[in-house]
């Protein structure tokens, strides 16, 4: 079986620093997989090439058995991979339901002169689209909150309607970016359980950046831990939190 | 608070707006009608249905694209030019000006919207300040070239030069000769078609495809643009396509605002479509709010009237302009500002009133 | 003969170009804005020299000094009023904010001297013109205009690299939050950005007018865009980039206006503004800023 994500000697360098230096990896459907490291590791420069930000100077990656080295943002998240950032990107001025409707602007057509003229596609397609979004709100408990500007929902509900637009793409990989940054424990316990309920509802492989351990070692099952932009250590969460290499790195000496 | 950008609320809103217009309207008919309007009144029906269209296309770019336009006016003046040539030369050919009319809309809109797709191309890829100037400069082009554009016809065809020089150097039949454009003297003899009539029509034309197409899928790819590039790129939206389909949208409208005009005067000049226009199209934009379309209206109209009606205050117009543009914007983005605004006009919101996107976001977040 | 006269007037007008300029390229570096009033600081300091030498019959040292201090005010109280506040604020909003600072100064200027343009001296006519060869003088305006610019650039180079304050402002520019966080006031420095911009603005005022004597309200406004465009050609935020870039417009307008046509040497300049951020946004010397995501 080919793996939903695999990179091999994934890198990129920005005039001679190499942020991202050889990153190899192996996803497998349905899977939760970490990615974790001290600050500057370069885990959130390797999203940004999963995800076309960056164009990789060296190595390949496949979604899928797809390559998908050198294809631009637009087109990779057509693919199916869609992300979540690290500070929360929004649609600020767009209700909560609208945000998630932009995620479904591609799965859900009509033209724009469609949409002007108010032809019969427009109030078909709208209608679908709505019943979609709310869908996906309803996941994450946003429902009450669709009409909403994005603006104004507390940082917790924030993260997560960043999740549902991304789910609303329809992706095969998600691939979040500290998720958990600024929430208190039980909103990071609750994030937890989220997060699973999302794989298991949408059989979603899941690729996540965190600094909370206890939500590493809570729900991933395989992780590979970056260091000044190259793999110190892969596999299985328990064992690798435990290497004294790892270790080390994040506590220092 | 809530429901806000609820899909029922947004009609509503809509509504309300088509509502204002279509009193203005009515009351425009009585007033008319009844002979109570003096001719000043008459005379500036036109000039406000110009303005109403052209805010309404720029709070597009503005407001919705959220991209500063600054030359507006030379789209305005390409359709203007394009509108009034096309009635000239099928003046004869179309005796009936219920159908030249509608046509020379048709025909200075797309000129205004090709020329607004040739800037766009370039243009739509810089960032914000840049872009700005870019149209800016784009507006002066346009308006210099037109400027010093020639174009007549005679039994040899049609003869076209950029530059006196090159004009003086035509050779012209003299019998046939019929100067369409000339130079800077403009052009002469547009027919006078206009009239608050179609004025108002093409107001509700242009308020339905920029209201129906903000509540589209495309316009919500566009705002999504506007509030967070990246994130929208993230999710797939094609950020060049849907920049474009705004900025050309918008040109087609200041296009279609420029032919009304231009069969408003008996003679066109492109100076008149300088940068100082485009600044007061902006003026509307920002006092009404930007991103609210009713906003617009409403403070085009009365921008539109005052310096008219109160003759004294012309002069300080453009003064009153400038300090519109600095007070609006300390007030809608500096807390401090607002919050004294707050407690001293706290009664009377007129930016409530108004229906601004501004004063909704801000009232928000004072309740979050 | 006449392509090198052409070319030294050019070099001029580029200078001139070059040193409003370094205003913009310097607010922009540091404050992040367009400062879009800034020609129209042009257009005060060309008044107040005239007003100060017309009136009053000071010496024209003293008229320019009078320039240069209500300019410097002028930079740092419309910096202090209408940009300060909206240190936070989209960049449309300061944008906009901008371009009202601006046009309330040309229609100030407007209700106080009115729209007929006057007839600004020239400072410099006891500079002899230099006669190069048959054919070809240096007017004493050009040769004054080049030589403050040089002198200028130099000193402005040096203060930046070689003076605490210089390294604030350097600081601010590449990011603001570590730079405050280091003890650097950010609000002091783009003060002082804004002052050196404006009294820049003045000099150029002078210069500008020596050489091209109509002043009315709108004689900062195309300068003044034009200098944008200058110093977008050679990169902003780059000091050398605002010289170089400043010459080169200079010299291809006035080319442009000798061999293309007069009308449209504007329509030329901007059309080469369009070409270089289609080709390269960044200018000649400008730094590739990549946006974090």
């Amino acid at each position: 079986m080919t793996a939903m994500l695999e990179t091999k000697n994934l890198g990129i360098s920005f005039g001679g620093l190499k942020a991202v230096d050889g990153l190899s990896l192996k996803i497998e459907k349905g899977q939760l997989y970490g990615l974790i490291g001290p600050n500057g590791a370069g885990k959130t420069t390797a999203f940004n090439l999963l995800t076309g930000v960056y164009k990789p100077t060296m190595g390949n990656f496949f979604l899928d058995g797809e390559k998908l080295t050198g294809h631009n943002t637009i087109e990779i998240n057509k693919k199916g991979i869609a992300r979540t950032f690290q500070n929360i990107r929004l649609f600020n001025q767009l209700s909560v339901l609208d945000n998630v409707k932009v995620g479904l602007h591609n799965d859900y057509k009509y033209s724009t002169a469609q949409g002007i003229f108010r032809l019969p596609a427009f109030f078909r397609t709208e209608k679908e689209m709505d019943r979609k979004a709310e869908e996906l709100l309803e996941v994450f408990d946003l429902a009450g909150e669709k009409d909403y500007l994005a603006s104004n929902l507390p940082y917790g509900k924030q993260r997560k309607l960043e999740i549902a637009r991304a789910l609303a793409t329809s992706p095969k990989l998600l691939l979040l970016d500290e998720p958990a940054a600024g929430m208190n424990p039980n909103e990071t316990q609750e994030l937890m359980e989220t997060i699973r309920f999302v794989r298991d509802t949408f059989d979603m492989t899941i690729l996540l950046i965190e600094h909370d351990m206890r939500l590493v070692s809570g729900i991933c099952e395989e992780i590979t831990v970056l260091n000044f932009g190259t793999v110190l250590a892969q596999g299985e969460t328990g064992k690798v939190l435990k290497d004294p290499e790892v270790v080390k790195a994040y506590l220092g000496d | 608070m809530k429901n806000l950008n609820n899909m029922k609320k947004t009609t509503k809103q809509d509504m309300i707006t088509y509502a204002i217009v279509l009193v203005m309207f009515l009351f425009c008919v009585v007033y008319t009608t009844t002979g109570l309007a003096s001719n000043l009144f008459r005379g500036l029906l036109v000039p406000i249905c110009v303005n109403v269209i052209l805010a309404v296309s720029l709070n597009l770019t503005v407001g919705i694209l959220g991209e500063l336009s600054l030359g507006h006016a030379g789209f305005m003046c390409v359709g203007a030019f394009v509108g009034s040539v096309f009635s000239m030369a099928v003046q004869e050919a179309i005796p009936s000006v219920w159908i030249r009319f509608p046509l020379a809309f048709i025909v200075g809109g797309l000129a205004a919207a090709v020329i607004g797709l040739l800037v766009g191309i370039p243009v739509l890829r810089l960032r914000g300040d840049y872009l700005a100037i870019v149209t800016l400069a784009f507006g002066e082009i346009i308006k210099n070239i037109v400027n010093n554009l020639y174009l007549a016809t005679d039994i040899n065809g049609v003869h076209f030069a950029v530059g006196v020089e090159a004009y003086n150097n035509t050779v012209f039949d003299a019998a046939t000769k019929k100067v369409y454009i000339n130079g800077a003297m403009g052009i002469t003899q547009t027919p006078n078609d206009s009239n608050y009539f179609v004025g108002f029509v093409l107001i509700f034309i242009t308020l339905i495809v920029i209201l129906n197409l903000v509540r589209s899928r495309t316009g919500r790819a566009i705002m999504a643009i506007r509030d967070n590039r990246i994130a929208a790129e993230s999710v797939g939206i094609n950020i060049t396509k849907h920049k474009l389909i705004a900025f050309v949208i918008s040109a087609f409208f200041a296009g279609v605002a420029g032919v009304l005009y231009g069969h408003n005067l008996s003679s066109l000049v492109a100076t008149k479509f300088d940068y100082n226009y485009s600044i007061m199209i902006l003026v509307f934009v920002v006092l009404g709010g930007i991103g609210s379309m009713r906003g617009s209206i409403i403070a085009a109209v009365i921008l539109t009237a005052l310096p008219e009606l109160l003759r004294g205050l012309s002069d300080y117009r453009m003064l009153m302009y400038a300090i519109i543009l600095i007070v609006m914007m300390l007030v809608n983005n500096n807390e401090t500002m607002h919050m004294y605004v707050q407690k001293w006009f706290g009664g009377l919101n007129i930016k409530k009133w108004l229906g601004s996107a501004e004063s909704k976001k801000k009232a928000k977040e004072g309740v979050s | 003969m006449n392509f090198l006269s052409y070319l030294i007037s050019g070099v001029s007008l580029g200078s001139v170009y070059a040193l409003i300029a370094l205003g913009y390229t310097m607010v922009y570096g540091i404050a992040k804005m367009l400062n879009f009033a800034h020609g129209d600081i042009i257009m005060i300091g060309g008044f107040v020299v005239f007003t100060a030498i017309s009136s009053a019959a000071t010496s024209p040292v003293i008229a320019i000094i009078c320039g240069i201090i209500v300019c410097t005010l002028l930079g740092v109280v419309i910096e202090k009023v209408a940009y300060k506040p909206l240190r936070n604020a989209s960049p449309l909003a300061v944008l906009i904010t901008a371009i009202g600072v601006s046009y309330l100064l040309q229609n100030v200027a407007l209700l106080i001297f009115g729209s007929a343009s006057k007839n600004f001296p020239n400072l410099f006519k006891n500079v002899p013109d230099w006669h190069v060869a048959e054919g070809l003088t240096v007017s004493g305006v050009t040769i004054v205009t080049i030589c403050v610019t040089v002198v200028i650039m130099v000193g402005l180079t040096l203060f930046i690299h070689y003076t605490k304050p210089g390294t604030a402002m350097q600081a601010v520019s590449e990011d603001r939050g570590a730079a405050q966080l280091m003890g650097v006031n950010v609000n002091t420095t783009i003060s002082l950005t804004f002052a050196i911009g404006s009294a820049l603005a003045a000099v150029a005022s002078v210069l500008l007018c020596s050489a091209y004597p109509l002043l009315n309200p709108y004689t900062g406004a195309m300068p003044g865009i034009k200098a944008f465009v200058a110093a977008v050609f050679g990169g902003i935020g780059s000091i050398p980039g605002a010289m170089i870039g400043g010459i080169l417009l200079g010299v291809i307008e006035n080319l442009s206006k000798a061999y293309i046509s007069s009308q449209l040497s504007d329509a030329i300049v901007f059309a080469v503004l369009i070409i270089i951020l289609s080709l390269k946004p960044t200018g000649i010397l400008g730094k590739k800023i990549r946006e974090k995501v």
